[in-house]
């Protein structure tokens, strides 16, 4: 039963996603409608990716300087807080967050839309909802959800290495030394490939759940409270998975 | 011209409609009254292709709405102004955006002038101020709302209109209101128009025919003195509560 829901639900989403891709022709609507979109992703979450990878930062440098003690150079903190931040913390912190401030967003919206048949009316009026709706929504987050991933990148490795200035007998030249020292370029590329995966799986999670809400206000409850949580288990997924085949393939 | 022709649905176990048979002539007003819960919307969105039949047609100027490919779906629907039960105006956009979203011809929709000019026109036909195109659906009263919902449906000048309960949750006061307006429509815009209602005392006022629909069939399908005249016991059974007030008719 469960794997014919399952499969149900994957025939659902494949059939979305072909919506998706045949109202990409219907550029005047989805474009002015994206920019608006990619507005309130980037700047409305600005203030809480920041402040969330400024802590991670914080608190990956003292405990870095708590554990390597004694036989192992100080200047690995550098390594550690560089290496943590962009291939993991960075990326996986920024997609939870988006996936409850984002998901739960466009779940709830979507949800109430359908609930109160505002989708069918744009149906009604020979309008995509596609258009209208579900590419404005994709796309922005396909977009600034790399940006913000990045940023928050930057703001972690800085607050990492302002707090091992200030906490941890460390010196800027150590700290630079040891974030030279096991950095590889693909890292940063690794860290924007994993942002834009999990943007997509947190943008066609919340669309989804909030296009097939069903009965009224608890049916957009259980839809949103299914967007954050099920992005937020494909997110670990997909950081597992991308690990696996991108750093051990 | 609608030709409905044998349709059933069924969500689940639940049969909804049955074999049900429905035509609507170019012009008229069709009236569909049906106790709560009988189907009456659900057959309403087969005309515009919001529902798929199980089985049977639905056929709006001789084209079968089910067998349409997306691009004609779009077009046969701005050619049906649908009036939800509750409105269903985008929260997020003030009246006049609302109503523009009706203007369903892509040159017009993105004229300015024209469109300034044909949110006021609707606004007008359906007896609201100019003032009121600045305000979010929030802010409006249930009357308002569905009046705006009306306007919305108009803007995209259509051959027909389909109501779904455009009286439920309004005050008599309001309710003549919005009957009168469904009348005025009919003439002033000459379209052809279905109301779904259980509101037997507007759809003796707005109708020219009114079906009765109950068990999944259209059990009468006649003019208000045939209905009256029924000795069906759907029928009796339908209109008992408002016998005691026979001025409904009148």
């Amino acid at each position: 039963m469960y794997v014919l829901h399952a499969l149900a639900a994957v025939g659902r989403v494949t059939r979305m996603l072909a919506e998706f891709v045949r109202a990409l022709a219907e550029w005047r609507i989805w474009v002015p409608r994206t920019i608006e979109e990619a507005y309130n992703v980037g700047i409305g979450s600005l203030f809480i990716i920041l402040l969330v990878s400024g802590f991670a930062g914080a608190v990956t440098a003292m405990q870095a300087g708590y554990q390597f003690t004694g036989s192992i150079p100080i200047y690995i903190v550098g390594s550690l807080v560089v290496e943590s931040i962009i291939l993991e913390l960075g990326p996986v912190l920024t997609a939870l967050v988006l996936a409850g401030r984002i998901g739960a967003r466009y779940a709830a919206e979507l949800g109430t839309m359908r609930v109160t048949e505002q989708i069918d009316a744009l149906e009604s009026l020979g309008r995509s909802p596609a258009s209208h709706l579900l590419v404005p929504r994709i796309l922005a987050c396909m977009l600034m959800i790399p940006v913000l991933t990045v940023l928050a990148d930057v703001i972690g490795v800085v607050s990492g290495w302002y707090f091992s200035m200030q906490v941890l007998p460390i010196t800027n030249s150590d700290f630079a030394y040891g974030a030279r020292a096991f950095w590889r370029d693909f890292d940063a590329y690794y860290s924007v490939i994993k942002a834009f995966a999990f943007g997509l799986s947190i943008a066609v999670t919340s669309t989804y759940m909030g296009f097939s809400t069903q009965q009224g206000a608890e049916g957009v409850g259980k839809a949103t409270t299914t967007a954050v949580v099920v992005s937020s288990v494909l997110i670990l997924l997909l950081d597992t998975l991308l690990a696996r085949v991108l750093l051990h393939g | 011209m609608i030709e409905i022709t044998n349709l059933h649905k069924r969500f689940g176990d639940q049969v909804v409609l049955d074999g049900v048979n429905f035509d609507v002539l170019e012009g008229e007003t069709v009236a569909l009254l049906g106790p709560s819960g009988t189907g009456k919307s659900v057959l309403l969105k087969h005309i515009n292709g919001l529902i798929r039949p199980d089985f049977g047609r639905v056929l709006v100027d001789g084209l079968e709405v089910a067998r349409l490919n997306r691009k004609d779906l779009a077009s046969l629907r701005t050619r049906v102004g649908y009036v939800f039960q509750n409105g269903a105006l985008f929260d997020s956009m003030n009246v006049f955006e609302n109503i523009r979203i009706g203007i369903v011809d892509s040159d017009h929709y993105r004229d300015r002038d024209y469109c300034a000019e044909r949110v006021q026109r609707c606004l007008k036909l359906v007896n609201l101020a100019e003032d009121t195109s600045w305000k979010l659906p929030a802010e409006l009263s249930g009357g308002m709302r569905k009046r705006v919902g009306i306007a919305r449906a108009i803007a995209g000048e259509p051959k027909y209109l389909l109501y779904d309960e455009p009286t439920s949750g309004l005050d008599p006061v309001n309710a003549d209101i919005i009957d009168n307006l469904v009348t005025r429509l009919a003439e002033e815009l000459g379209v052809t128009s279905v109301t779904v209602t259980h509101d037997v005392r507007g759809a003796f006022r707005v109708a020219d025919r009114i079906a009765l629909l109950a068990n999944g069939k259209i059990v009468l399908e006649g003019t208000k003195e045939e209905f009256m005249e029924s000795s069906r016991p759907e029928v009796k059974a339908f209109l008992e509560r408002d016998f005691e007030n026979p001025s409904f008719a009148a």
